[in-house]
């Protein structure tokens, strides 16, 4: 069936592919670059980041040499309410947000799509390594491109309206198809750390907008062992960065295990200390049938992280993850992806973790 | 496919096609001085008579250049540059708040690096200049402290034609330049530059059916602004390089074509376009025309669509292979809302919702079907999309 097709278009390699694709499975494609700085020039330059100047280019490019019709969308606002504002409270609260999942949640697979939808297309394509067929989300076969972690938030009515014609690819087949197809950013470095940041340090760009707030480094006693400019650029399972004077008492690394925006302190520890047994979820979506019992299927805690065996049980609005084996370094606000295998079973926000074995 | 963006560029005629062609197959420069040099210069200036004659100048006056945006800076940055020169007084500048960006940006340009005074002329609510308030602009000093002043003969945008003469005569009266970006009328209206008496006027080769990338300055005696390109001095020593004899010959050509089809043309393209605009409206009764409904340009159609966003519209025309244009630039290709129609009191959401069509040699009344057959569920959908 030939679909009207709107191609989210990043002026990466791996978006057109798979806008080439979608051409080829015979819909009618139509590239849109996102802009989602009002100045674009503050974002990432050069070909690591997304929505510069180049890159908006670049997308343009790659829409003319597959033929099909391009243009440019503000999506500026909406993306820093939605991603920047959002990430930058997030961590003000104490939590790691991960801007990719919520870019896809709000900006993709909402504002994008919802514009899309109302312009007459049927869906939206982009270049996740990810499939999706039949409404069932599964790993993208290539391990280490996989994203179907930052799209386990959306719902399945977004996924509904969503194609993602790479996930049966690797990386290596994506980059030979845009060279055997003349695309010339066949060769563009992939993109890594996050765009609105553009120089990637992301404790300086929170202390820009949250200003410094300096307060004590505890460790698990209570004992004050260092200070620290503000609690929100801390992650739990941080090790680097702690600027701790004085070494542990054992001699041995400390690790962050808590970050207290109410009391403004960071609280470290060994690192075995970070082990979490038991998790609580929160703002599930599921992508497969809601579970009655208890569900038995694997975790995935952050992006390319790794994956535990685990116990979910469903209790209203919330899931209680209990983990086979002991996770480190879970940091609430960051998504609990359930797994089936490689098939997507649902999601949740960490809200909680406990420490403690029951 | 239905081209509705004629202002954008329209196609070439075929006679210029063919003046052109036959001269990309020959050699020579026009500067030389042997056999090929001459009878290359004799096609340049055969081509200077025939523009000069069209348009109302002396061969003297006519300065070849690469397009209309090097036209407006040469006549711009120049003149204020040798008026200033002429005199360290006149630094003030008077533009039109709606000047297409080859000038609007040159004039910015002189205040942010070259010390100009911009003054920027107020338009009323269809987009013309009053001459009465330029007259107050100019001031008590008599105007003695202004570079130069200039003012476009019809809008790109909105397509509303300014009353050049009224404002020419009262430059004239100060002895200050004028200068006019008449890129777009040059095809439509009956230009005439000596008759108009202003000192400088642009042209464009590929607005009036010649080639890309060539137009000309009209110049009158005794305006002498200082050069933006300096070399072989070539053009009276005001625009170097070596002159483009294939494109010169394509433009006299379309030129020609042109002045000779004018009127009729005006008129048979004023019919169309007002066709189109009650089409449009029939079909979107709150669809509102910008800019002046009489003086206008014949091949201008304006329309803002309440509700709606250009790109969307754009964009769902374009799917149904109607080409227009939203008029405004772009920055990393995000539409920015016009400073043309904000100069025009329009509100923002007006200036986004805005769409141009622009009609040309080659449009019918087939096209206007075209439009008018998909506008109205065009809009309804750009509506829905808007409310998002």
């Amino acid at each position: 069936m030939t679909l009207r097709v709107l191609a989210a278009m990043s002026g990466g390699v791996d978006s057109a592919v798979a806008a080439a694709r979608a051409v080829e499975a015979g819909h009618e494609v139509t590239g849109v670059h996102m802009a989602l700085s009002s100045n674009p020039k503050s974002y990432r330059t050069g070909a690591r980041g997304c929505c510069t100047l180049e890159d908006s280019r670049d997308a343009r490019r790659a829409a003319d040499v597959i033929g099909i019709p391009f243009y440019v969308w503000d999506l500026a606002e909406r993306f820093d309410r939605d991603v920047v504002q959002d990430f930058v409270s997030e961590y003000a609260a104490g939590r790691t947000p991960n801007p990719c999942l919520r870019c896809n949640e709000k900006i993709k697979f909402a504002a994008l799509l919802d514009r899309a939808l109302a312009l007459g297309f049927d869906a939206v394509c982009t270049g996740h390594y990810a499939r999706l067929e039949n409404g069932v989300l599964r790993r993208g076969v290539d391990e280490a491109k996989d994203q179907s972690y930052v799209l386990a938030v959306c719902t399945p009515e977004q996924l509904a309206h969503a194609m993602f014609p790479l996930g049966g690819s690797t990386k290596a087949e994506i980059r030979r198809e845009a060279e055997r197809r003349g695309l010339r950013v066949a060769d563009k470095p992939d993109s890594h750390d996050i765009c609105f940041i553009a120089d990637g340090d992301t404790r300086a760009f929170l202390t820009e907008r949250l200003g410094p707030a300096p307060g004590p480094i505890v460790d698990v006693s209570g004992e004050v062992v260092g200070e620290h400019q503000g609690a929100y650029a801390y992650t739990v399972g941080q090790r680097r960065g702690l600027r701790i004077g004085r070494p542990a008492p054992d001699g041995r690394p400390r690790y962050v295990l808590d970050v207290s925006p109410a009391t403004n302190t960071v609280t470290v520890g060994p690192r075995e200390a970070l082990d979490v047994h038991e998790i609580v979820g929160e703002r599930p979506v599921w992508l497969s049938p809601r579970p009655d019992g208890p569900l038995e299927c694997r975790v995935q805690l952050r992006a390319h992280g790794e994956v535990y065996d685990c116990t979910v049980e469903t209790d209203d609005d919330r899931l209680r993850i209990r983990l086979r084996s002991p996770a480190r370094g879970v940091a609430r606000g960051q998504a609990a992806v359930l797994y089936d295998g490689d098939r997507v079973l649902g999601s949740a926000t960490i809200a909680e973790t406990s420490r403690v074995q029951r | 496919m239905t081209y509705l963006d004629h202002a954008a560029t329209t196609p070439m005629l075929p006679e210029a096609v063919e003046a052109m062609t036959a001269e990309l197959g020959r050699l020579g420069n026009p500067s030389s001085l042997h056999a090929v040099g001459r009878r290359a210069r004799r096609v340049v200036e055969e081509s200077r008579e025939i523009i000069a004659e069209a348009f109302d100048a002396r061969p003297s006056e006519v300065i070849f250049t690469g397009g209309g945006t090097e036209a407006d800076n040469l006549a711009v940055k120049g003149i204020y540059w040798a008026r200033r020169a002429a005199d360290p007084a006149r630094i003030r500048i008077l533009a039109s708040a709606v000047e297409h960006h080859a000038v609007l940006d040159a004039v910015q340009w002189l205040a942010d690096h070259e010390g100009a005074r911009v003054e920027w002329i107020p338009v009323d609510g269809t987009g013309r200049v009053d001459p009465a308030v330029v007259k107050e602009m100019i001031g008590p000093r008599g105007g003695d402290d202004i570079a130069l002043i200039t003012v476009m003969w019809a809008n790109n945008e909105v397509g509303t034609v300014q009353p050049i003469a009224e404002l020419a005569a009262l430059a004239r009266e100060h002895d200050i330049p004028f200068h006019t970006d008449a890129v777009q009328a040059a095809g439509q209206l009956p230009v005439a530059f000596a008759a108009s008496g202003v000192q400088a006027l642009t042209l464009s080769g590929h607005k009036l059916g010649g080639p890309l990338g060539v137009g000309a300055l009209l110049l009158a005696k005794g305006t002498d602004p200082v050069p933006v390109l300096h070399g072989g001095g070539q053009e009276r020593d005001v625009r170097s390089g070596t002159l483009d004899t294939p494109a010169i010959a394509g433009l006299a050509a379309a030129v020609q074509v042109a002045r000779a089809r004018r009127d009729e043309e005006a008129r048979r393209l004023t019919e169309l376009r007002d066709t189109l605009i009650a089409r449009v409206k029939a079909a979107v009764p709150d669809a509102v025309l910008n800019g002046d409904p009489v003086h206008r340009l014949p091949g201008n159609a304006h329309l803002s669509f309440p509700g709606c966003e250009g790109d969307a519209l754009l964009m769902l025309l374009d799917a149904h292979g109607i080409e227009c244009s939203t008029g405004s630039a772009c920055s990393a290709g995000v539409a920015q809302p016009s400073h043309v129609l904000l100069a025009m009191g329009a509100s923002v959401e007006r200036a986004r919702g805005s769409l141009r069509f622009s009609l040309g040699h080659t449009s019918t009344e087939a096209d206007v079907d075209a439009l008018a057959a998909v506008i109205g569920q065009v809009v309804e959908r750009a509506r829905r999309a808007g409310l998002g």
